[in-house]
């Protein structure tokens, strides 16, 4: 019990000090859209949006803007917040994080912000900005890390630090394209990928829980392994005879009768593969057991306070070892998109480091399934934009689109977005 | 429940924590287990608790052996157990604490209207006023021990230990525990009360048991003196009597004026203190933890950097005149070297290294000055010389200078701490809990080498949550609450008024509220024992 906590309740707002951290940020990226953006489109351009809406009746809408006046509603749009940002520190109250309404706020900021971007880098092309695929292609690139960052969250939560995601990924992705190829049959692929990552996450729980090694030294120690032992087996094995072990099977596209007829969201959520909908289940599934069921009660129990939970007769360290499993098994499972999902061959290091802003994208999303969810489309956004903007032909450089996302973690993490907790006991072994 | 313990015995190595221990707890039954700390009081409650294996012994429940591998199994025969700290989940609420490892479930989630009916249901029986949604790391200390409290209850607990449940406590929460223990043994419970306590075995206890070195050392009831108690508990004659010459302050020797703390968040640690200590006077700061004391003395100390406010030093220059100097804001390195020693309150974190010597532990913030430090080198002579006059006068008992201080026992640990603050010329000393998990002796010991410090001239800042230790030593008692003096009163205040400021109440108010109750003998009785 600490005395901040005894003294919560009696600091008066006119006591809190006034912090001037969100206004000041907000200011800084409407400054950036105001003169980077509006300030250097020319007052005669358009900027073409193409709308595939997957509908019958509404086919595909192309939007022609002019380009400057949308640029200034959205401007306009973003110093509504950031006025309201600046009027809640001045009258110390709570514009984010505890107020509902807050968060909304944040998210209309972000949405017009990057609407300011595209429109901006589409002004006066040619070629269309294609919505639905700058929409699909995010939700492509993120499921890997939605699977990763939910892996990630039940570890955590029982108090592993698992870094070794990326091998998890790595090692279903390999294991998945090998068993379908062999077979044939890409819902053994799939079947198999989990049993690859809850081989590592085993790993890591054997040496993490049961020999009290360092969690990110042993994570990081097992990427290693998977990345030098998959490459290995890749290049003798697999390319010696790519006929039995590279042959790519995918698994079919399930079309969801209604819910695939909304306009634009229908197609891009509900005409994909069973993973996608598994990915769909996992996040729901975990957002309510992780809080709501017994073994999310006594998995946080054992990430938070061991020793609590071990005096209630929970057993720490067999709890830990089970989810630290479940959790690989999850982020192999996740691995099976590289390869048979998409009915992709195997490629040497194919995660490319998504293990590790899948990580990043659970601490963006404050230890929570949907918190995770919402920072992994964020980063899959990102990291189609380039895609996007490459189509219509904008010579923005990749990497830049690339930096976006981390900067966005680096200053939530900073506390920017409201203070999250992590798992008061993760990374500590528990002696008993 | 009748709960017999038959030669229990434990052992961790060679160390024989519990030997052969003989312990029958009769149901309706308060029955205290009173030894010093490091006696095997805890050791011997955690083997009744199964997290830890006996190495020798029974134990039985109603007359039938039972074994428990586990704390799952002790609870479900239906022992249950409030720790020293408890065991608690501060993220989650009341209603979920308690119903962990037993959780009541319909459709596969858990039922939490039942878990706060439970709650409910047990808050009411006995009056505890607890909020089933409240989170846990929100509550006040005293209603914390309350959920640890109705979580064994829910668990149906017949045995109920409680191991030092008083440590934490103001004194009037200690008087609402003592009730509601003694509601509990009505209700049939039978009850392990872990103390060192003296005076809460004589109050509350139907039956005294007295574990001195591992071992039960007597059985007697709570009409015994607090002298028999304590000679019992430490095996040999104690005075509990802190005896101490007049006061003979002098000049103002610290000063401190409105002194702020603020937390990262902006809440307030430290709310606008202003005091002043004179040389050769004890100032105690007293109060539950976690009100501030804790900040108060680091801040003092420099380990914090204060808000707004100033500490001021005045010290005697050699030409004889005053030096004053302002600290405020000052490393902790230049605090130190202008006459200020602290002992801090985590002797085990922040007090002392524990793999380093005695020797080296004895000359920490010397290290890098004469004679310990030539040409930028350990003098190891020197070292070696100031550790064997240290352990001399100090008394420390260890089998050599260069053993590692972690191999010693508390108070010997304390007394290399306390050795190396007193061996600089100190015009303040600043001692945080000092005598905090110490066996008796040490605790006099350390009085001593205390009241000897004020005899010497120097001001003395003790910070303590130990009522006893408070009034023995202070010469003025400044008590804290929630980050501010609620008063500076003199140490002959009752013991009541101080509890009642200790939970925020003002000097007058405490007095006019203890003067309505005047004609309540267990008042009176409290006044005459403190």
């Amino acid at each position: 019990m600490s005395t901040a906590v005894l003294l919560d309740d009696l600091v008066t707002d006119h006591m809190r000090p006034r912090s001037w951290k969100l206004p000041i940020a907000l200011s800084v990226f409407t400054l950036a859209a105001a003169f980077g953006f509006a300030g250097t489109t020319s007052s005669t351009a358009i900027s073409q949006v193409a709308i595939v809406t997957g509908n019958r009746w509404l086919g595909t809408i192309n939007l022609a803007l002019p380009s400057l006046t949308s640029e200034i509603v959205l401007v306009a749009a973003m110093l509504c917040v950031t006025g309201s940002a600046w009027w809640a520190s001045a009258t110390r109250t709570t514009a984010f994080g505890k107020v509902r309404l807050g968060s909304w706020m944040g998210i209309i900021f972000g949405t017009c912000f990057v609407a300011s971007f595209l429109l901006w880098a589409v002004a006066g092309r040619g070629a269309s900005l294609q919505f639905t695929s700058l929409l699909s292609g995010a939700l492509f690139l993120s499921v890997p890390l939605i699977f990763g960052a939910m892996a990630g969250t039940v570890c955590e939560h029982v108090g592993v630090i698992n870094v070794s995601i990326e091998g998890q990924l790595l090692a279903g992705a390999f294991l998945a394209a090998v068993v379908g190829a062999v077979s044939q049959n890409p819902w053994l692929g799939l079947i198999s990928a989990p049993v690859a990552g809850a081989v590592i996450g085993a790993l890591l729980a054997l040496f993490a829980v049961r020999y009290w090694v360092d969690h990110i030294i042993v994570g990081v120690v097992l990427n290693v392994l998977v990345t030098g032992l998959t490459s290995y087996l890749f290049s003798t094995v697999l390319t010696r005879n790519t006929a039995v072990f590279s042959a790519t099977v995918k698994l079919p596209k399930w079309q969801i009768p209604v819910l695939s007829e909304i306009p634009v969201i229908g197609p891009v959520l509900f005409n994909q593969n069973a993973l996608v909908y598994l990915m769909y289940i996992a996040v729901i599934a975990l957002q309510i057991l992780l809080f709501k069921s017994k073994w999310g009660l006594r998995l946080r129990a054992c990430g938070e306070h061991p020793r609590a939970a071990d005096t209630v007769g929970i057993k720490v360290n067999r709890t830990r070892v089970l989810n630290t499993i479940l959790g690989g098994a999850i982020a192999g499972l996740g691995g099976a998109y590289f390869t048979v999902a998409n009915g992709l061959a195997f490629g040497k290091q194919m995660s490319a480091g998504r293990g590790y802003i899948a990580l990043a994208a659970m601490i963006l999303g404050g230890w929570k399934p949907k918190g995770a969810l919402v920072a992994a489309l964020l980063f899959g956004f990102a990291d189609n934009l380039q895609n996007a903007l490459g189509v219509v032909g904008v010579e923005v450089p990749s990497q830049f689109m690339l930096m976006a996302p981390y900067l966005v973690t680096i200053f939530a993490v900073a506390g920017l977005v409201g203070r999250v907790r992590p798992p008061a006991m993760e990374g500590k072994p528990y002696k008993g | 429940m009748r709960l017999e313990l038959r030669h229990v015995t434990k052992k961790f190595g060679d160390f024989i924590a519990n030997d052969a221990i003989d312990l029958i707890v009769e149901p309706g039954q308060i029955h205290a287990l009173l030894g010093e700390n490091g006696a095997g009081k805890s050791t011997l409650m955690n083997v009744l608790y199964g997290l830890y294996e006996a190495d020798g012994g029974e134990i039985l429940l109603d007359g039938v052996p039972v074994h428990f591998s586990g704390p799952g199994d002790a609870m479900a025969a239906g022992i249950g157990m409030v720790h020293q700290h408890f065991m608690l989940i501060p993220v989650f609420t009341v209603a979920e604490n308690v119903i962990l490892g037993s959780e009541p479930t319909t459709g596969g989630l858990i039922d939490i209207a039942q878990a706060r009916a439970v709650v409910r249901e047990i808050s009411d029986r006995f009056g505890f006023d607890v909020d089933p949604d409240a989170l846990v790391e929100t509550l006040p200390v005293g209603v914390q021990q309350r959920v640890e409290i109705i979580k064994a209850l829910s668990r149906h607990a017949q045995i109920l230990i409680l191991d030092e449940p008083t440590a934490v406590l103001t004194p009037q929460e200690t008087d609402e525990l003592m009730d509601i223990m003694r509601q509990l043994a009505t209700a049939g419970a039978s009850i392990v009360f872990i103390t060192h306590k003296l005076r809460e075995v004589q109050e509350v206890a139907d039956e005294i048991t007295v574990i001195r070195l591992g071992k039960v050392v007597g059985h007697t009831k709570p009409t015994a003196s607090q002298n028999e108690l304590a000679s019992m508990m430490v095996g040999r004659h104690v005075d509990l009597e802190v005896t101490k010459p007049q006061a003979t302050a002098g000049d103002v020797a610290l000063e401190v004026t409105g002194l702020e703390l603020l937390d990262t968040d902006g809440r307030v640690l430290l709310d606008d203190l202003s005091f002043s200590v004179a040389r050769g006077e004890v100032l105690a700061v007293a109060g539950v933890q976690g009100n501030g004391q804790t900040e108060l003395a680091e801040t003092l100390i420099g380990l914090r950097r204060p808000t707004a406010g100033s500490v001021v030093l005045h010290r005697a220059a050699e030409d004889g005149g005053q030096v004053v100097e302002d600290l405020t804001g000052k490393s902790v390195k230049a605090i130190l070297a202008s006459g200020v020693g602290f002992v801090p309150e985590d002797r085990g974190k922040d007090g002392m290294v524990a793999g380093f010597t005695i020797a080296e532990n004895l000359i920490l913030d010397q290290v890098t000055s004469a004679p310990f430090s030539q040409w930028g080198a350990m003098n190891m002579r020197a070292i070696a010389h100031n550790a064997s006059e240290r352990v001399a006068e100090y008394d420390v008992r260890s089998g050599s200078s260069s053993a590692a201080l972690a191999t010693l026992s508390g108070g010997n640990q304390q007394k290399v701490v306390m050795a190396r603050e007193l061996s600089r010329d100190l015009t303040v000393l600043i001692a945080s809990q000092p005598t905090r998990g110490l066996d008796i002796g040490s605790i006099e010991f350390i009085h001593s080498r205390i009241l000897q410090q004020r005899e010497k001239g120097t001001a003395v800042v003790i910070v303590s949550t130990e009522l006893n230790e408070v009034t023995a030593l202070a010469d003025r008692i400044a008590v804290m609450y929630e980050g501010r003096f609620v008063g500076i009163v003199p140490p002959d205040t009752p013991r009541h008024v101080l509890g009642l400021m200790m939970a925020g109440v003002s000097y007058d108010d405490a007095i006019a509220q203890s003067q309505g109750h005047e004609t309540d003998p267990g008042e009176i009785m409290e006044g005459i024992w403190q």
